[in-house]
């Protein structure tokens, strides 16, 4: 694995908002096409991190490199440059509610990619609807779709630029169990078939277990244990990883 | 300790501070306003959307509420003319009542409520909900796709609809004069351009244009600054028709007195 090329580097990266210090000397590597589950219970600053990774945050101290660029230190024409190479799937989707599904896929396209006929628009748009099995949403507006299909749609913009790195922010919060597993095997199809790096924020260890090659636990600010799923849980020592293992598998 | 420490601070200073932040914050963003607005890529496609948004469908309730404030305003002041025998004078008394004050203060009123708490909701609801985040990681710049466009289409905008109260009222007013005072559309309009000068239809222009700057970049701030989820959002559409109001309130009586401070040269 560490042979492998380092597409994300995080060195003692510091964090705090006000008198809260979220995080506290976070180091972490992630490797080229590695699904990497980052588990922690709420406000342990897990989606802190990876806003650090796309600029919409900056670290107080530490060193954060995406594809080999420190972020903190990019000015805004590079930082967009590095933004359109990272995809980010929101917690809430984060569809624009006064666009159709097509305009909100369309949106950062033609934005980005300048000279696209409305013919190329038009197949991309379609070839990511059919990738996320929601082609027939293509004219609807964002009110009318449910929380799983909104979240697909969410995967399917950020697709449409091609990124090398996938963020995914509690992609199965809200969700029920079956459309959960179906966005978990969403986040393994696009890993299949796009060749992403992924990071998979949440705290859902049915969702670690089924899309993460590696897991880190995320405590006081810290990674506390990091490893394979099998390596991290369920033979873990510190109580809180293990209550945060059995309150998942043994009292839901 | 620290919070011990923060109950001893007085409330007063707290508020203090919390105003100047606030001062500096909303000073902070109207300067960025004016660093994007010069700056490529412009998002004309944008602008005329918004102008169409915030002028066309804004025309309905400024057509009755102009309509209905030239025939009240002309029914109010025919008893206090009448007693001096100086009903024909009323064309003249409401062209510049309307041109002068009526027309641009209760458009941009009308435009604060209907216009400024729209910007203030749509912008908040769609920082809460993490879109403005979405457009950031896709390498659009939010400010200028939501903010400038918008302060753009109030700006443009506010002093289109003035004008077009401006004459609604008039012929509000005009229905009213000929009913009463069997005066015809001819005389009526001569009345009104011989009472108008150029100085009363530019400062009413200046003055709209502040307006609707005013209107747009309140709604932008607080909606772009609008926090705690849906609860959020309701006090940014509210603070954005209430704040907008009271500095539209305050740039008339500061237009009024560089007016007749011109007027007086």
């Amino acid at each position: 694995m560490e042979s492998r090329e380092v597409v994300v580097k995080i060195r003692n990266l510091y964090k705090s908002f006000g008198d809260l210090d979220v995080l506290k000397g976070v180091d972490l590597d992630l490797y080229r096409e590695e699904n990497l589950v980052v588990l922690g219970r709420s406000g342990t600053g897990k989606s802190v991190l990876i806003k650090i990774m796309v600029g919409l945050l900056r670290q107080d101290k530490g060193a954060m490199e995406v594809l080999g660029r420190e972020v903190s230190r990019l000015n805004t024409k590079d930082l967009n440059a590095l933004r359109l190479k990272i995809g980010f799937s929101f917690q809430n989707s984060a569809l624009y509610d006064s666009m159709t599904v097509r305009e909100n896929m369309e949106f950062p396209l033609v934005r980005n990619i300048k000279n696209l006929t409305k013919k190329e628009i038009t197949f991309k748009i379609e070839e990511l609807l059919d990738a996320v099995g929601l082609p027939q949403t293509i004219n609807q507006m964002p009110s009318e779709l449910s929380g799983g299909q909104k979240k697909r749609i969410g995967v399917a913009r950020t697709l449409i630029l091609n990124p090398e790195i996938m963020l995914y922010d509690e992609p199965t919060a809200g969700l029920d169990p079956i459309t959960c597993v179906d966005i978990n095997n969403l986040i393994n199809e696009v890993r299949e078939r796009y060749k992403t790096t992924s990071i998979v924020i949440t705290h859902d260890l049915a969702c670690a277990k089924m899309t993460g090659d590696r897991m880190a636990v995320l405590l006081d600010g810290q990674f506390n244990s990091m490893g394979t799923f099998d390596e991290v849980f369920p033979q873990a020592e510190d109580e809180r990883v293990k209550s945060f293992y059995d309150y998942n598998f043994i009292h839901s | 300790m620290a919070e011990e420490s923060e109950d001893k601070k007085p409330l007063l200073s707290k508020k203090i501070d919390k105003f100047f932040t606030g001062l500096a914050d909303a000073w902070n963003f109207v300067r960025r306003f004016f660093q994007e607005v010069l700056l490529p890529p412009y998002e004309f496609k944008e602008v005329i959307h918004q102008c169409y948004r915030i002028g066309v469908e804004s025309l309905p309730l400024i057509s009755l509420t102009g309509f209905i404030v030239g025939i009240v305003f002309t029914n109010q002041s025919r008893p206090s003319l009448s007693e001096f025998g100086a009903t024909s004078w009323l064309p003249a008394l409401i062209s510049i009542a309307v041109v002068r004050a009526m027309g641009p203060l209760v458009t941009a009123l009308i435009a604060a409520g209907k216009v400024g708490s729209s910007i203030g909701a749509e912008i908040g609801s769609m920082k809460v909900t993490e879109q403005i985040d979405a457009m950031e990681v896709s390498a659009t710049n939010p400010f200028k796709f939501l903010v400038v466009t918008r302060v753009l289409a109030t700006t443009f905008m506010i002093p289109m609809l003035v004008m077009y109260t401006d004459f609604v009222a008039l012929m509000g007013s005009f229905i009213n004069v000929n009913k009463n005072e069997l005066v015809s559309l001819s005389t009526f309009f001569v009345q009104v351009f011989d009472s108008i000068t150029f100085l009363d239809v530019f400062s009413s222009v200046i003055k709209s244009v502040v307006f609707g700057f005013t209107i747009g970049i309140v709604g932008c701030y607080k909606g772009y600054n609008s926090s705690k989820g849906t609860e959020g959002v309701g006090r940014a559409a509210n603070s954005a028709v209430v704040m907008s109001m009271f500095l539209i309130f305050i740039e008339e009586l500061l237009a009024l007195q560089i007016v007749n401070a011109i007027r007086g040269m």
